[in-house]
């Protein structure tokens, strides 16, 4: 048998990560053919804002992405004819960062130090003891002297962004070139970009994927000889780790919406058009999950699924599988807890819609009442589905971190920005401070719920008809 | 609309039954009483004997919802379910499976919560609608844009960090007031400062956002045109004519969490030490202590549906176009 | 005219904030009246979960009640190794032993020939109870409080609400009255099963008492009052008002030991009585929560939710701090205080705080008397000199504070379970796997890295101080360790490496599967502090190229797991009830195994030979020949190795500079009536210390001032354009 030099591993949060992007595509499609859907998505496209944060939230999609193919990785040493695979799962960004994920310090190190953070006792040779900050084995291993330091990160910063705008400004002008009418003078088409002419904002769309070039290419290249977010207690890279953080944070940002939003349409817009004793009871569930406070609901099953991991470990052979479990466990409750709302609201609207002329109509003819519900009322109730969609997206994200913090979010071995802020709390009593956890864990946080904030916005403002007038 | 309100409440028993259903089975699929009884009889040396027993003291010693060892009704009533879950529903919630009574607890804890969570509440209110209206006011102008963004922001930042950073800042750098802890009496407000204010400080972004539309939504409307076309001064409008009217919507939608403000915060009780109804959940999950759970568990439904009753009701009174029926 | 008015008003309250700051500290989380009182202050972390001595078993609940409860004996404070003295005993009795029929032995008869030893316990006279309602009486000499309808009960929440109080001395009748409690039915007390064993007559009373109680109860759950002085249990007598006897099974010199912790303090029948009265524990009043004790202090105010304080009891009797100690204790001070009347404290307040950053601040911010030094806040309290030891950091010296470091009677330890077929069983292969693991786990980095060298590795079960453990060369484990220049050094990781080939695991690889041996680690070590941890420990695996499959799970699944020995490797630690190596060795004793015996060998290790000698030892006294026994057992048990032996916590704890007479002591839990505190001093340096930084609000007001000009730019613009 010949090796693969890696087994590909689909694990269920890939899986629905695909099955999301499959619904995205068709989304798009349809979206497409359909003029009325088209404008409000023209009216997001207008605004500048949207599009720059849009620029922003691809670039985390596509980092998470990397993180969601997974593989087991050829066990080195191995006889090739009957291949080993490691038990260890890795992603697409593991193998990519794999200058990162290896190189692990003994402990805590500042951003970009050269030195260990805590002081040793160093032996000499002549039996000498003393206390101090020992070397890094590879933040900034590249230097003989600590006094080289400073300069060597500006000339490397420089080199990272020189190039960064050399990138840059060949997708600017590829972009002029392919953006220029027809005889148009190129001056002209380059004078319509700054003063921002046009329909889309491609002059913000432009400036944000500029100043996103240089800060990832600096990243990358700084990173390959420092730790440019510090290392963590046990010497991880905190830069590698806040990369790793992107896709648990997509993942309960977007899979909680997924899994609830079939539930939330279909039982909202049955109550709303049935009525009567089916009303009766999709009020009566909604009511009662919605009144038991969801940490406490939210806790209880996560403490139901650790009893059944315990009680059935043969089937979770590795960590990876263990943690991506109950990541979409997590998923799965948080939707149960967030899907009354929407349901709600669907249901108001139903209320409306079925006393519709048209509906009314469709109904005289006889249709039946799936196809009434799927093809008239389904469409109608769409806005407000995709706002809850977007305006959701953010919260989720926040509410990963409250809820490591009462010790019932993602799994403890995985890296996200919750268990990063937990662990970093702690280490906030250090003298002098240990405050790049936190500052890593804040700063990708923060860029991503804003860009989602900043662009939900846009939707909203899009979508909701009370705001459309 | 007495009526109404009597329907309304027993409508909540069956959701009340749903509620403890609910959280008892969840719960006994994770505890079985065996783990309870090892929790509380504590890690060294326990004996099986003493286990059972334990169990027998406790009542745990009976089937979950169905005893089909017993005759007619006690097949049902003989159970760990009917057992405990009838006397909830009189407010009886028992003793903790540490021995303490729970009611005693809760009433007891249930102020320090209160002294947090209403002026949240309250100075909440205040301080967002000024900013609301403040943004209103200056609407179009770059203060309102810069305003909006700032919201914007403020509402991207986990509310974890504006403990972290105002425990930091605030108290171990400039000393201003203790770091966490809590006193009976008027001793208890230099600890309530800080967390008022991260509370406080926290929701401005969302909430000066939201009721910010709500004025606009106002400002726009005919009659307002009309009263600003009377030659009314700006300011005179604003608070005469808009604030009336935006208070709507902001009343209707805060009442629903004021039942809610007596089980307290958890993060806020838990960062800040103050022995509140939050902390005493989270405590109450962390050791298993399943008598304090359906307790909270319950009392946070009973809480919660008096908050739509409350809804429904202040919608009759603020706009008398709505009845109830 | 405004302007000039207001600027005016905002200056004031600017210098009135300033002057105000200079005067007094805002962060001082204590009434400002408590600033010169001789009161202690401390934290507690968890709500601790009984008072009642029969019930508790855990450190956060001796903290208080070992100052309550006075058990016959207690240790000596200073000296060391740990020693017993008389506390309300006259002296610590020797044993008479007895044959079958009755017929007094020996002091020398070899263990196996005693059938029962009886222990002779004399009360000093005069020892008085602290004041308490259930004692108070009328003045025909009737009990005030023991008859109580709910109506009496109205107004009271506290014991502190009963306006009257009495007290009663001290009976060798209320030891007895204890000794019988950890029988009671309700009280489910944890010792039972052990006492069981040894104290003569127990288990059948358990049983009476079972009977008795459900007679008398008639299904209510509380309100009953078991009047257990009506019952006689056979191997405890009273003798005279002073005197008691207590009758064992065999020879168990262990007892004494037991007989310094709470378990057998006495308790008066009235307190009993008092508390079973209907109606109190619906009000909490039980004895789980009030303690009513002989000892040094007494608790004042029960808030399990916020705050415990202890007071001076006012009937304690006379007792006099130690005169003698180890030959370092007269320089370090601690032998200043010799022979005065103790406790020194008047006060004691314990305040719920159960972060750890707040409670490291608080204590450096000198609001907290004491501290137990946290690993974040390491290197900024402590600094290793040139020889390895340690002392405070620079910045701690400043401040006067102190460093007390002490190695604890307690071990850590990773385990195998013998009864899995890979990692375990009495063979070859398993042994040679299970050192090459003991090898790899380098447990000295884990110190520094999680621990920052708060401890020692362990090169066997038993922690140092305990009888029998070595120092140096002779002590160390020779299947991990190598003895290099006068000091121990882990094995390299290629003599590992040759083990694993050995074992048949070439590289890491099992030969059956030809995949990686994979081993699950079993631990309770959930929460996202706790990641690096196993982050750590995956590394050490891989060391060997070996698959460690973390299974990490809430503690009930974690113990489950180990009760029915479906683990592989796991976490586990012991502290020592008592300073005797049985207290160790009985963890790894077979019959003692957690699948089928329920005991507390969670290795499941059972080793005949190790076994027998186990029995041989655990009754001796402590003679040369028990630590030879010891030497071979021990020997034995590294050679299987059936744990990897983790480490021995060191305890340290931080003092500032006006607390006096520490000395940790990891046997006593009476320790606070051995403290003292200069108050003066702690109250200066607290107003030193935490001066309050008023500037930056100000600016930032000011700030805001400015930044609201613009604002009233645009308003006054549109008014006028309103205007217009």
């Amino acid at each position: 048998m010949n090796s693969m030099p890696f087994q590909p591993e689909i694990l269920w949060t890939d899986f629905l990560i695909f099955v999301l992007i499959g619904s995205f595509l068709v989304f798009i499609v349809y979206t497409l053919r359909h003029e009325h859907l088209r404008v409000p998505w023209r009216q997001v496209a207008r605004r500048p804002m949207a599009m720059a944060s849009m620029v922003i939230l691809l670039a985390y999609v596509a980092v998470g992405l990397m993180d969601s193919i997974h593989f087991r990785p050829l066990q080195e040493g191995q006889n090739p004819e009957a291949p080993v695979y490691s038990n260890e799962v890795l992603s697409l960004l593991d193998k990519a960062a794999m200058p990162l994920r290896a190189r692990t310090e003994k402990t805590y190190s500042a951003p970009f130090a050269m030195q260990a953070y805590s002081k040793e006792t160093v032996e000499y040779p002549d039996g000498g003891h003393a206390r101090e900050n020992p070397r890094l084995l590879y933040g900034g291993a590249h230097l003989q002297d600590p006094s080289e330091r400073a300069a060597d990160i500006v000339r490397r910063a420089g080199t990272a962004t020189l190039a960064a705008l050399g990138l840059w400004s060949l997708l600017v002008v590829g972009f002029l070139l392919s953006w220029r009418q027809s005889h148009e003078p190129l001056m002209q088409t380059v004078r319509r970009l700054v003063r921002g002419k046009g329909e889309f904002p491609w002059r913000a769309v432009l400036i944000t994927s500029g100043i996103l070039i240089i800060l990832v290419l600096n990243a990358v290249y700084l990173s390959l000889y420092y730790h440019i977010f510090g290392t963590d207690q046990v010497g991880q890279d905190v830069f590698y780790k806040s990369l790793k953080s992107i896709r648990t944070g997509l993942v309960i940002g977007t899979l909680t919406t997924l899994v609830m939003l079939p539930f939330a349409a279909l039982f909202g817009i049955m109550a709303g058009y049935f009525r009567g004793w089916v009303d009766d009871v999709i009020q009566y569930v909604y009511t009662t999950l919605s009144s038991i406070p969801s940490v406490l609901l939210i806790a209880a099953a996560i403490l139901t699924l650790q009893a059944y991991i315990a009680t059935h470990p043969e089937s979770f052979t590795s960590a990876t599988e263990r943690a991506d479990i109950r990541l979409l466990f997590l998923c799965l409750i948080l939707g149960v807890t967030s899907w009354t709302s929407l349901c709600r609201l669907l249901r108001g609207e139903t209320l409306k819609l079925r006393e519709v002329d048209y509906i009314q109509a469709a109904r005289a003819l006889g249709a039946s009442h799936l196809s009434v519900m799927a093809r008239h009322i389904l469409p109608n109730v769409m806005h407000i589905i995709l706002i809850a969609v977007v305006l959701d997206f953010s919260g989720l994200v926040l509410a990963e971190a409250v809820l490591s913090y009462v010790g019932v979010g993602v799994d403890p071995t995985m890296d996200s920005w919750g268990n990063m802020i937990v662990s970093a709390r702690l280490e906030m009593a250090r003298e002098p401070l240990v405050w790049w956890s936190l500052a890593a864990a804040f700063v990708f946080m923060f860029s991503l719920v804003l860009a989602a904030n900043l662009f939900s916005d846009a939707v909203r403002d899009a979508f909701d008809p009370r705001l459309r007038k | 609309m007495i009526g109404y309100i009597i329907r309304r409440l027993l409508y909540a028993i069956p959701i009340l039954i749903g509620v403890n259903l609910l959280t008892f089975t969840l719960f006994f699929f994770v505890n079985s009483p065996d783990d309870m009884a090892r929790i509380h009889l504590g890690g060294k040396r326990v004996t099986p004997e003493a286990i059972v027993k334990w169990k027998d003291d406790h009542g745990y010693n009976k089937p979950l919802l169905y005893n089909s060892g017993r005759p007619g009704t006690g097949k049902i009533t003989d159970t760990i379910f009917y057992r405990y879950s009838v006397r909830l529903f009189v407010f009886d919630f028992g003793s903790s499976d540490q021995g303490r009574d729970i009611r005693n607890d809760i009433s007891q804890r249930m102020w320090p919560s209160l002294a947090i969570a209403l002026p949240v509440f309250l100075v909440g209110i205040l301080v967002h609608i000024t900013f609301a209206m403040l943004l209103a006011f200056f609407r179009g102008s770059y203060l309102d844009t810069s305003g909006v963004v700032l919201c914007v922001i403020m509402m991207s930042i986990s509310s974890l960090f504006y403990v972290i950073g105002g425990q930091y800042l605030i108290s171990m750098l400039l000393r201003l007031v203790p770091i966490s802890g809590y006193d009976l009496g008027f001793e208890a407000v230099k600890f309530l400062i800080l967390p008022i204010i991260v509370g406080v400080v926290g929701g401005i972004g969302a909430s000066t956002r939201l009721y910010r539309t709500f004025f606009l939504e106002e400002i726009n409307k005919d009659y307002v045109r009309t009263a600003r076309a009377k030659g009314l001064s700006e300011l005179r409008v604003l608070f005469r004519h808009v604030l009336k009217n935006a208070m709507i919507p902001i009343l209707t939608g805060v009442v629903v969490v004021i039942p809610l403000l007596f089980t307290g915060s958890l993060i806020l009780e838990s960062f800040f030490a103050i022995p509140g109804l939050g902390s005493y959940t989270i405590d109450a999950i962390h050791s298993q202590d399943f008598a304090i759970v359906r307790a909270m568990v319950f009392l946070g439904s009973v809480l919660y549906i008096t908050g739509l009753i409350l809804t429904d009701i202040t919608y009759t009174l603020v706009d008398p176009r709505v009845r109830l029926e | 005219m405004k302007r000039p008015g207001a600027t005016r008003y905002a200056l004031l309250a600017i210098s009135l904030i300033f002057s105000a700051g200079a005067a007094a500290s805002w962060n001082n989380p204590y009434p400002a009246a408590e600033a010169k009182s001789n009161i202690l202050y401390s934290a507690f972390r968890e709500r601790p979960k009984t008072f009642d001595p029969a019930r508790a078993y855990s450190s956060n609940e001796y903290l208080f009640i070992a100052q309550i409860y006075e058990p016959p004996f207690q240790y000596h404070y200073l000296k060391r190794p740990y020693a017993l003295t008389p506390l309300t005993a006259v002296s610590v009795p020797t044993p008479v032993y007895f044959d079958k029929h009755g017929r007094r032995l020996p002091h020398n008869t070899p263990a196996a020939a005693i059938a029962y030893s009886v222990y002779e316990i004399h009360i000093r006279p005069g020892i008085y109870y602290q004041p308490h309602p259930a004692f108070a009486r009328d003045a025909d000499g009737r009990y005030l409080y023991h008859a109580l309808s709910t109506h009496d009960l109205a107004g009271i929440y506290a014991i502190g609400d009963f306006p009257r109080t009495g007290t009663r001395e001290l009976a060798a009748a209320d030891y007895v009255y204890q000794i019988k409690r950890l029988a009671h039915p309700k009280l489910h007390s944890p010792i039972l099963s052990v006492m069981n064993e040894y104290i003569v007559g127990l288990r059948d009373y358990a049983d009476t008492l079972k009977k008795e109680y459900e007679k008398i109860a008639g299904g209510r759950d509380t309100g009953v009052f078991l009047n257990l002085a009506k019952f006689p249990l056979a191997g405890v007598e009273e003798v005279d008002r002073y005197t008691y006897r207590v009758k064992l099974h065999g020879k168990y010199p262990q007892l004494l030991y037991w007989m310094a912790m709470p378990f057998f303090a006495p308790m008066p029948p009235e307190a009993d009585r008092f508390f079973s009265q209907p109606g109190m524990a619906e009000k909490n009043l039980t004895l789980d929560w009030f303690p009513v004790g002989s000892g040094a202090y007494m608790l004042t105010v029960n808030n399990p939710n916020r705050q415990m304080v202890l007071e001076r009891n006012p009937n304690y009797h006379e007792e006099l701090y130690p005169a003698e100690g180890e030959p370092e204790d007269g320089a370090a001070g601690l032998l200043d205080d010799a022979g005065k009347p103790m406790p020194f404290i008047d006060k004691v307040v314990f305040s719920l705080d159960k972060e750890s950053i707040p409670r490291w601040n608080k204590f450096l911010q000198g609001y907290y008397d004491r501290s137990a030094v946290l690993t974040e806040g390491f290197d900024q309290a402590i600094r290793f000199t040139g020889e390895g030891d340690t002392e405070v950091s620079d910045t701690m010296k400043q401040k006067g504070i102190n460093l007390r470091t002490s190695v604890a009677a307690s071990t850590y330890y990773l385990g195998f379970n013998m009864l899995d077929p890979v990692v375990g069983g009495n063979t070859e292969r398993g042994r040679k796997l299970r050192q090459a693991i003991s090898i790899a786990i380098d447990f000295e980095e884990q110190i520094s890295i999680f621990e920052n060298g708060r401890g020692i590795a362990a090169q066997g079960p038993l922690a140092p101080g305990i009888f029998g453990y070595r120092e140096g060369q002779a002590g160390i484990n020779p299947y991990v360790y190598d003895w290099v220049d006068g000091k121990p050094r882990r094995k390299p990781l290629e003599y590992a490496r040759q083990l694993l080939v050995e074992a048949g695991y070439r590289g890491g690889v099992d030969p059956a599967s030809g995949k990686p041996l994979s081993i699950n680690y079993e631990t309770p070590a959930i929460g996202p502090e706790r990641k690096a941890q196993l982050d750590w420990m995956l590394k050490q695996f891989s060391k060997l190229g070996i698959q460690l499959v973390v299974r990490a799970t809430d503690y009930n699944r974690f113990q489950e797991k180990i009760r029915k020995g479906d683990a592989q490797i796991y976490d586990w630690g012991w502290n020592a009830d008592y300073p005797d190596p049985e207290n160790f060795l009985f963890l790894l004793y077979g019959p003692n195994k957690k699948v089928g015996h329920d005991g507390e060998n969670a290795s499941n290790y059972d080793n005949p030979e190790f076994n027998r000698l186990f029995e041989r030892m655990k009754n001796m006294e402590n003679t040369p020949e028990r630590a030879e026994i010891i030497h071979r057992m021990l020997e034995i048990a590294r050679r299987d190795s059936p744990w990897i032996w983790g480490m021995h916590p060191k305890n340290f704890l931080l003092e500032h500079s006006w607390m006096y007479n520490a000395k940790l002591n990891q046997m006593a839990n009476n320790t606070l009536k051995y403290s003292r505190l200069d108050p003066d001093k702690r109250a200066e340096r607290r107003v030193a210390w935490n001066r309050p930084v008023v500037w930056p609000i100000v600016a930032v007001l000011g700030v805001l001032v400015v930044g609201a000009v613009p604002a009233v730019v645009t308003y006054r613009r549109r008014e006028r354009e309103g205007a217009v």
